[in-house]
């Protein structure tokens, strides 16, 4: 793993020079938390259960939701991006371990994850009407446990994304619905059979259940299940990216 | 010379194309040698090959006595490498990418500072990669593949796409890796930068090498052919110039001649034939064959098609 944390410092730092790279993947998170914790905070005058209960978990939760999906949306792009450019070729050819090049993006990813959620959380304490009395290290630990198995995701998509141009796109045009059917918005449960299965199917759907208890103040023990179905999809698409990963 | 890297049999197919077959040749210490042919020929697939970062279908090569499948780590240990068309990260500084690459390399000899000094790059070490200019980037990509004081330096297409000035600069550069003792092994469509440049040369033209020596020896064999022309106004010249020994075609337009012959003693004997007749000339000049003709000769067409 020789150069892993040089290699990791200067991703970081090139990320952090792009112009909307940083603010897109940082600061819209915060801003849909925001925006919808102030909608919240209006609704709340009149409560009803069900809106407070989203509001109360479902907000948090989504925001936090965003932060992972854009950290592996911008790891699928740069990926991409880095392999049209030659540049993964280019480290390649150097004594660097391939697995090194990737763990470093990965470290970068969830390195962004944690500090997007830390802003979350001081922007929240100002701005938020709820969420004071949140375990809020089980909960960043459980948000990226969820970030890098979704990040295997993410790898498996720069797999096979045939360009550049399309990593974007691709990217959330399969990772966004699956936000839709993680039982964010309507339990898993009162989906119809198909979608129910479907649900069940999606990572995200784990990522959602975790985090939801977590926040709420479960202990790890009552998710036991959910981890082990968001390693399991770690595993599954490693393996899989391994066989299918184009370096040029 | 003992030789640094051996390449025997390689064959190198992307699904149903054949990218190289029956490459064979070997590099010694400390020469400078070039694999020559237009784009598509095979010579980044062979140069990837040596490199470690292909596996040939078929074939043997040996890198400093390492096989670049199985020691590929050992070798990038000692190899410094340039790839045709790579790039950087678009906003990492060149010093952040001379530091980043001098941390991946076991023995650091080198010192990063003074080799971007060498290399002219001492005012940009604060530049992104991507404000940089062609002739920069080629210039950086260098300084990574020295960083670890290689003992072997690949270049693929170094000069593509480089105005004359700064190609002749890097050309500099190459001879002066040699002058510390490395074998370069590089790869052109340049005539010209094959014929300044590398003590050794070969051909491969449909992912097949040709034939394989000194540039010159391949002008010899290959284009013996000499031309002379003259301009003169003498009424005999052109029996006088078919009579001189080992012409083969005397052709004119009006007083200009342009005599064809073969072998080295040619443009002796045209002086020689000149002298004795008396013959006044208004001008003269000899018409060398180049690697250019030698491929010609060997391919069919040149380089450029």
């Amino acid at each position: 793993m020789r150069g892993l944390w040089k290699l990791t410092w200067i991703e970081i730092k090139v990320f952090m020079r792009e112009p909307l790279g940083a603010f897109g993947t940082i600061v819209i998170p915060v801003l849909v938390f925001l925006v919808l914790g102030r909608v919240a905070s209006r609704t709340l005058a009149t409560p009803s259960t069900g809106a407070s209960g989203f509001i109360r978990v479902g907000v948090p939760v989504l925001a936090s939701l965003l932060i992972a999906v854009n950290s592996v949306l911008s790891l699928v792009t740069i990926i991409s991006i880095y392999r049209e450019g030659g540049i993964l070729k280019r480290l390649r050819a150097t004594p660097l371990r391939p697995q090194t090049i990737l763990t470093a993006h990965v470290i970068v990813k969830l390195t962004l994850t944690a500090a997007t959620l830390a802003l979350m959380v001081l922007a929240g304490k100002r701005y938020y009407p709820v969420g004071v009395h949140v375990p809020f290290f089980s909960f960043t630990m459980a948000l990226l446990i969820s970030t890098w198995s979704i990040l295997s995701i993410g790898f498996l998509i720069a797999s096979i994304v045939p360009t550049a141009r399309f990593a974007q796109p691709i990217g959330g045009l399969i990772l966004y619905p699956m936000i839709g059917l993680s039982g964010l918005f309507v339990p898993v449960e009162s989906l119809p059979p198909t979608l129910h299965a479907l649900a069940r199917a999606l990572p995200l759907t784990y990522s959602v259940s975790l985090l939801q208890g977590i926040w709420n103040g479960d202990g790890w023990s009552a998710h036991v299940g959910d981890i082990a179905a968001l390693v399991l999809v770690f595993v599954v698409c490693t393996a899989l990216s391994a066989k299918i990963f184009r370096w040029e | 010379m003992r030789p640094v890297i051996q390449v025997s049999g390689v064959r190198k197919t992307y699904g149903s194309m054949v990218a190289v077959d029956e490459v064979s040749f070997d590099v010694g210490e400390g020469e400078i040698f070039g694999l020559i042919g237009p784009n598509g020929a095979g010579k980044t697939t062979t140069m990837e090959c040596i490199e470690g970062l292909r596996t040939p279908d078929r074939g043997v090569i040996s890198v400093l006595g390492l096989n670049p499948f199985h020691d590929v780590y050992k070798l990038q240990d000692r190899i410094g490498v340039q790839l045709q068309q790579a790039q950087l990260q678009k906003r990492i500084k060149v010093w952040e990418a001379v530091d980043l690459w001098a941390s991946l390399y076991r023995k650091k000899r080198i010192d990063g500072e003074r080799l971007l000094e060498q290399l002219g790059l001492v005012d940009k070490r604060n530049a992104w990669f991507m404000d940089l200019s062609g002739g920069q980037k080629q210039r950086l990509f260098i300084a990574l593949g020295l960083i670890n004081d290689p003992e072997v330096v690949f270049l693929d297409e170094l000069t593509t796409g480089l105005d004359p000035q700064s190609r002749r600069a890097i050309w500099e550069l190459v001879r002066g890796i040699r002058e510390h003792g490395k074998t370069v092994f590089l790869t052109t469509h340049l005539m010209e930068e094959a014929e300044r440049l590398c003590d050794r040369v070969a051909i491969i033209e449909h992912g097949g090498i040709i034939d394989i020596d000194k540039p010159e020896n391949l002008v010899k064999r290959h284009c013996p052919e000499r031309t002379v022309v003259l301009a003169t106004d003498a009424s005999d010249a052109m029996q006088r110039f078919r009579a001189i020994p080992g012409v083969q075609a005397v052709s004119n337009s009006d007083s200009q001649f342009t005599i064809r012959g073969r072998g080295d003693d040619l443009v002796t004997e045209v002086i020689h034939c000149l002298s004795e007749n008396q013959i006044r000339v208004r001008d003269f000049r000899t018409v060398v064959p180049n690697l250019e003709d030698v491929f010609l000769k060997l391919t069919g067409h040149s380089i450029r098609d």
